[in-house]
């Protein structure tokens, strides 16, 4: 099967995403790559230490995975910008998840401030991927302004709730012609399976995998929910059927002429 | 109106009575709730809640795991200097203790600097006494001059400023402030600062609201413990911690749980904070305020520190010295106070490594050397 998830000239053949921030020990990173098969990975730039006596997070991270560092700290479009201009300058390429929160409490994000940053950033040649929270308007202003995809957030970060946010994420796969990618909330495979069948082009996972007793098993299970769900939507599943036929029919009446 | 206004609130709250009516029940359906409101905080807080306390221990470990994960950030504090015109009756710094006062020379910041940074220490905390005339601001800011060149975050833990001085050292590269209240019952809080400038009770309070103001990134707040009755001491910390999330929204707001110490003057806890309720009220501030940091100092011990990794905190100092200087300069003075924990850098990494969680040194980067221009 050639289905491959296309952002500019890279092809990618594993939908899934993987964040890296909040695992117990950096060594667990590389066999959860493995393991899910992800072939993209965000970072935090605060996080990374380029100090050569601090460790490297980055040092993790195998040759071959394509690297996305965010943004996360930025508390406005300046600073992202900022912050993504540091990470290409330290060797992290392109690719950039633009990341603005101006709310701690639940780590929203900030829609206009977004839309700025990614003005800015893709007239310099990056490859932006805004986490957004998912309003059509907005979206389509991320699109006009040079997104190469477009990250909905499937409930806020940390809470593993699931895809709280569903009918409208719906209608960003519906009407955006960018690959949509289920950003943040997403707690088991099954929700990545359900977004993948919706029709997203691709899931970010982190605090699922970065908190589950066995990180690397689960790692696995999302590479396959991910995988199934592309399956299913690519095969288009029979209609569900909401009542049973009646036997009674209503329009029995109608007599074919 | 300020957190001043929501404070004069509870002026006349009768907290004692309020804690010692919660039933099992009350405390349950609160461990039940996704979101707290205050009167849920103060039932986690009362003395019935001590019954449920690993039911209560298992949901904070949950909630702390989904929004941190297996992190713990690291910090160490460095003190510039301990000259103070405050007559704290709990503090070795106090005005009226005969111990040699000092300041560190630029230089002395330096080497200072150079010491720590090869720890491995990013995130620095500056102390000072309250001295205008010997630590003034000006001083303060060549200080972080020097400093920023070393750790991608300076913080700052000095009297409290105006709102212009702390856009002066938000602008010279200060990303945090810390600033304890101390105690937040105002008889109290007039009796233990009996002269001097922190006598003025509502000018500290504020603080990190003018602060916040002078676009600071994080704020972190605190009682010290012993100095009232914790319940309502945490209660109202707990309340202000809120309040600053709400109103200031980016900014990242946690809060310290310090446990008075042995200090110089000789001063003795009124209200002693035991193992057990020091555990109890982190928990309830983790439940209450599942965003806010929690940061626990040196002034614990290695052993109690290990046990709290799993319980809600989210911040650690390691290797401290509470002396001005201390890591590089030879001639040590006598420190605020005593700590409890002496273990180096790499042996506190080591201790939160072998509980399953990773200390992490860096968790923001200098952004002020980058151009703006497009």
């Amino acid at each position: 099967m050639n289905d491959k998830l296309e952002i500019g000239d890279t092809k990618l053949d594993s939908r899934l995403f993987v964040g890296t921030g909040k695992f117990a020990d950096y060594n667990l990173i590389p066999k959860v790559i493995k393991a899910s098969k992800t072939q993209v990975v965000t970072v935090a730039l605060r996080r990374v230490d380029f100090d050569t006596k601090g460790e490297n997070m980055l040092k993790y991270l195998p040759k071959d995975v394509i690297i996305m560092p965010n943004t996360s700290g930025a508390r406005n479009a300046t600073e992202a910008v900022r912050i993504a201009r540091i990470a290409r300058e330290a060797g992290c390429g392109n690719w950039v998840k633009v990341e603005v929160i101006t709310d701690q409490k639940y780590l929203l994000p900030d829609n206009f401030e977004t839309i700025k940053a990614i003005e800015v950033l893709a007239k310099e040649g990056f490859v932006v991927f805004p986490y957004m929270s998912p309003d059509l308007m907005a979206a389509k202003r991320m699109a006009d302004a040079g997104a190469a995809a477009i990250m909905p957030l499937g409930a806020p970060i940390g809470t593993n709730r699931g895809l709280k946010t569903k009918e409208l994420i719906q209608i960003l796969i519906s009407e955006i012609d960018l690959p949509i990618i289920v950003d943040a909330g997403i707690g088991r495979p099954s929700e990545a399976a359900e977004a993948m069948e919706m029709g997203a082009a691709a899931v970010l996972v982190n605090t699922a995998i970065a908190t589950a007793n066995n990180p690397v098993l689960i790692a696995e299970a999302f590479g396959q929910a991910v995988e199934a769900g592309r399956k299913a939507y690519l095969a288009g599943p029979g209609a569900t059927q909401q009542v049973a036929s009646a036997s009674s029919p209503l329009t029995g009446f109608l007599r074919d002429e | 109106m300020t957190f001043y206004d929501e404070v004069s609130k509870f002026q006349d709250t009768d907290f004692v009575e309020i804690l010692n009516g919660f039933t099992t029940s009350q405390i349950a359906r609160a461990l039940d709730k996704s979101e707290l409101q205050p009167q849920d905080f103060l039932a986690l807080l009362s003395p019935k809640a001590n019954d449920l306390l690993e039911d209560i221990a298992q949901a904070a470990h949950s909630v702390t795991l989904r929004n941190f994960g297996h992190t713990i950030f690291l910090f160490i504090p460095l003190y510039l200097a301990n000259y103070c015109v405050n007559h704290c009756v709990y503090c070795g710094f106090n005005a009226d203790n005969n111990i040699e006062r000092r300041k560190l020379t630029l230089s002395e910041v330096e080497n200072e600097a150079q010491a720590i940074a090869g720890t491995g220490m990013k995130h620095l905390l500056i102390l000072t006494g309250e001295s205008r005339l010997h630590s003034p601001v000006s001083y303060i800011k060549d200080c972080v001059s020097i400093l920023k060149r070393y750790f991608p975050s300076v913080c700052i833990e000095i009297y409290p400023l105006s709102t212009d001085e702390y856009t002066e050292l938000v602008g010279a590269g200060v990303d945090g402030l810390t600033v304890f209240q101390e105690v937040y019952d105002r008889n109290i809080y007039a009796r233990v600062h009996p002269q001097g400038p922190k006598h003025n009770y509502q000018f500290r309070l504020e603080a990190p609201e003018r602060a916040g103001q002078a676009g600071i990134r994080t704020i972190n707040i605190g009682p010290l413990l012993g100095l009232n009755d914790w319940r309502s001491e945490i209660f109202m910390t707990g309340l202000h911690a809120a309040y600053l999330q709400k109103k200031f929204p980016e900014i990242e707001v946690s809060i310290s749980c310090p446990r008075m110490r042995p200090e110089v003057g000789g001063y003795e806890a009124e209200f002693p904070v035991s193992d057990r309720d020091l555990v109890q009220l982190i928990l309830a501030l983790r439940l209450f305020l599942p965003r806010a940091g929690i940061t626990i100092s040196t002034r614990e011990s290695a052993e109690f520190r290990d046990n709290l990794v799993k319980l809600g905190v989210t911040k650690m100092s390691a290797a401290s010295s509470t002396a001005v200087g201390g890591y590089a300069t030879a001639q040590h003075s006598l420190g605020q106070f005593e700590i409890s924990d002496y273990r180096s850098v790499n042996e506190v990494y080591e201790a939160i490594s072998h509980q399953g969680y990773k200390p992490v040194f860096k968790d923001w980067h200098d952004l002020s050397l980058v151009s703006d221009h497009v």
